[in-house]
């Protein structure tokens, strides 16, 4: 990627950069878990791909991080040589799996944001973000799809899988609204165009998912708490387990060569 | 097509004998005698059935890949498995069994996939010898598959057998990593080379047909039996201990260049043969470490059993939501 800036502007970058890296990275990790325990075998192949895509985004976006944020770290650098408290990826990639229903709804959330944001990122000032964010939006299309094909399918399923995909949403509803918070870094960046605020983008996302849950006849949840943290590295006591077993075997060899 | 009588039966079995002195391929069209019927889709299934059940012991490692690189190739490989699972359930079902009945099959016990899976995964280097020696045995397999006399199967073989040596390639890397890695990642890779060697010289090739690899001479005698008439059928076209010692021919040299230890020690170059001599299979032997191994075929089966049953009301939705059902039961 093109580095354009020097100096503070480009340290913002980095950090934003690795922000979403993050996000891709942890949830490309939950699905991880799926592969061999998804409910048909197509599935096991659609989210094993879904898992390869954001795992590519987490290693484009990380090593785009570590060029910028002058320590010259790697991509596994910064994927495998971090600490719980220095992750900054939004708490809702890393909720526990839980059913089928929970995941498609967490992919439903996440992919909807994540197309709106690099569908808006394509036409960033930072030309590493525009040409990240023009790729990824083409695979997070797929992405948002199949959530949308698959709660539409469960909300208009059986009985069950209606109550299981009500309840899906409705864990993971309060760990929405993070992915969209604003603070200083991305105002900063989002003031002369370098990139996206994501707040830009929640009409539009709200919209969009709304769309989805009338035809999937499922009901938006009622806005209760919202989960926060994630950004400044406070994660939930599930991150500490999903971040141990990542690392282990190559914490296990220091100084391996892989 | 109901005719049984005597004539029309003849007529079938030679149109069916001449496809096969042809070399050209049988299709699902075509009338096939029951037992080719039979032995083709016993050897589809177990296939396909292998497929599904070798995604576990790499699956497992998913979540703890030491380098994304790794984990990208990783995911990349199992999701291609779970692809030749697919094609191989397809090319089974034309033989007029559903996928339905072909998992409920695998599920219990009635099919079965290839017991090397039943080894279990112990660390990283394992999907490195897993991948270098299991699919490099399956590539052997697969290349004169691709010619089997079974049209909806050589078919399949032809999408599978690229991808898997792929396989074979990627898994020799991850092991020429460790194995230019530290010591303790050498003596990784050296042990998982031992634990997967084995299982793959004796469990990916079938039982012995011949007396080559060390069978008494009623255990080849039985495997004999079954492999001429796979072959008479078109649908082997070598025997299990032919392709068995060209793979260990193709093993040799790549372990050299690894840095590996093969662990048998009486691999070496036979200049009158003009092959690799290996030690004598133990098969009684290997047949009671297998049961001392059950635990892990136990628990393949169950975990796939588990994604299966907890999959069920996944499945029931797809269905109801394609027969429109939802609605109605909402409203009734
Ligand atoms: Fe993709
Ligand atoms: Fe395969
Ligand atoms: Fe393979």
């Amino acid at each position: 990627m093109t580095v354009s800036r020097t100096g503070e502007r480009t340290r913002d970058v980095a950090a934003y950069a690795l922000r979403l890296g993050d996000d891709a990275l942890v949830l490309s990790q939950r699905l991880c878990a799926w592969v061999t325990n998804a409910p048909t075998i197509e599935e096991d192949l659609a989210i094993s791909n879904i898992a390869l895509d954001l795992l590519g985004h987490a290693r484009t976006l990380l090593a785009y991080s570590g060029e910028l944020d002058g320590t010259g770290r790697s991509d596994d650098d910064l994927a495998y040589g971090r600490t719980e408290r220095q992750f900054r990826n939004a708490l809702l990639v890393e909720l526990d799996n839980g059913d089928f229903a929970v995941t498609i709804a967490r992919q439903l959330v996440y992919a909807q944001y994540g197309l709106l944001l690099c569908t808006a990122l394509a036409g960033a000032g930072d030309a590493g973000l525009a040409g990240f964010g023009a790729r990824a939006a083409k695979e997070l299309e797929y992405h948002r799809m199949h959530a949308a094909q698959w709660t539409v399918r469960l909300g208009r399923g059986t009985a069950e899988s209606h109550r299981r995909m009500q309840a899906g949403l409705d864990r993971v509803w309060p760990y929405a609204g993070e992915l969209f918070e604003a603070d200083e870094l991305v105002e900063r960046l989002d003031a002369d165009g370098t990139a996206v605020a994501p707040a830009r983008l929640r009409a539009d996302w709200e919209r969009e998912v709304a769309g989805v849950l009338a035809d999937a006849g499922l009901t938006v949840p009622a806005p209760s708490w919202h989960a926060t943290g994630g950004r400044s590295g406070l994660h939930t006591e599930a991150f500490g387990p999903l971040l141990a077993e990542f690392q282990s075997v190559r914490r296990q060899y220091p100084g391996g060569n892989w | 097509m109901t005719t049984t009588d005597a004539s029309g039966e003849e007529g079938f079995t030679e149109h069916f004998e001449a496809l096969l002195a042809a070399d050209e391929r049988i299709e699902p069209r075509d009338w096939m005698p029951d037992g080719y019927r039979r032995m083709v889709l016993r050897q589809v299934a177990q296939h396909a059935h292998s497929e599904i059940i070798g995604m576990q012991p790499e699956g497992a490692w998913l979540t703890r890949a030491p380098s994304l690189h790794r984990k990208a190739s990783l995911l990349a490989k199992v999701q291609d498995e779970a692809g030749h699972g697919l094609y191989l359930y397809s090319a089974a079902e034309t033989l007029g069994v559903s996928r339905a009945e072909l998992l409920d099959a695998l599920h219990g016990g009635t099919q079965r996939y290839a017991a090397t899976f039943n080894h279990p995964a112990l660390t990283w280097a394992d999907t490195g010898a897993i991948a270098w020696l299991t699919d490099g045995a399956a590539v052997v397999n697969q290349v004169p598959l691709c010619h089997t006399s079974y049209g909806p199967y050589a078919r399949a073989m032809r999408r599978v057998c690229q991808e898997e040596a792929f396989h074979v390639r990627q898994g020799y890397d991850v092991l020429w990593s460790l194995c230019r890695g530290t010591p303790e990642q050498q003596e990784m890779a050296q042990d998982a080379v031992n634990r997967w060697w084995l299982p793959a010289v004796a469990l990916m090739f079938g039982p012995p047909d011949t007396t080559a690899g060390g069978a008494d001479d009623r255990t080849a005698a039985m495997g004999a039996a079954v492999s001429r008439r796979s072959m008479a059928w078109g649908i082997k076209r070598h025997t299990n201990d032919e392709l068995r010692q060209r793979f260990v021919d193709n093993c040799v040299p790549q372990a050299e260049r690894l840095g590996v230890t093969l662990p048998d020690p009486a691999i070496r170059w036979n200049e009158e043969r003009g092959h690799y001599d290996f030690g004598p299979i133990d098969w009684r032997l290997f047949r009671e470490a297998l049961a001392d191994n059950s635990q892990c075929a136990r628990q393949r089966l169950a975990h796939r059993v588990a994604a299966h049953e907890d999959g069920a009301w996944v499945r029931e939705a797809v269905d109801a939501y394609a027969a429109g059902r939802y609605e109605e039961g909402q409203s009734a």
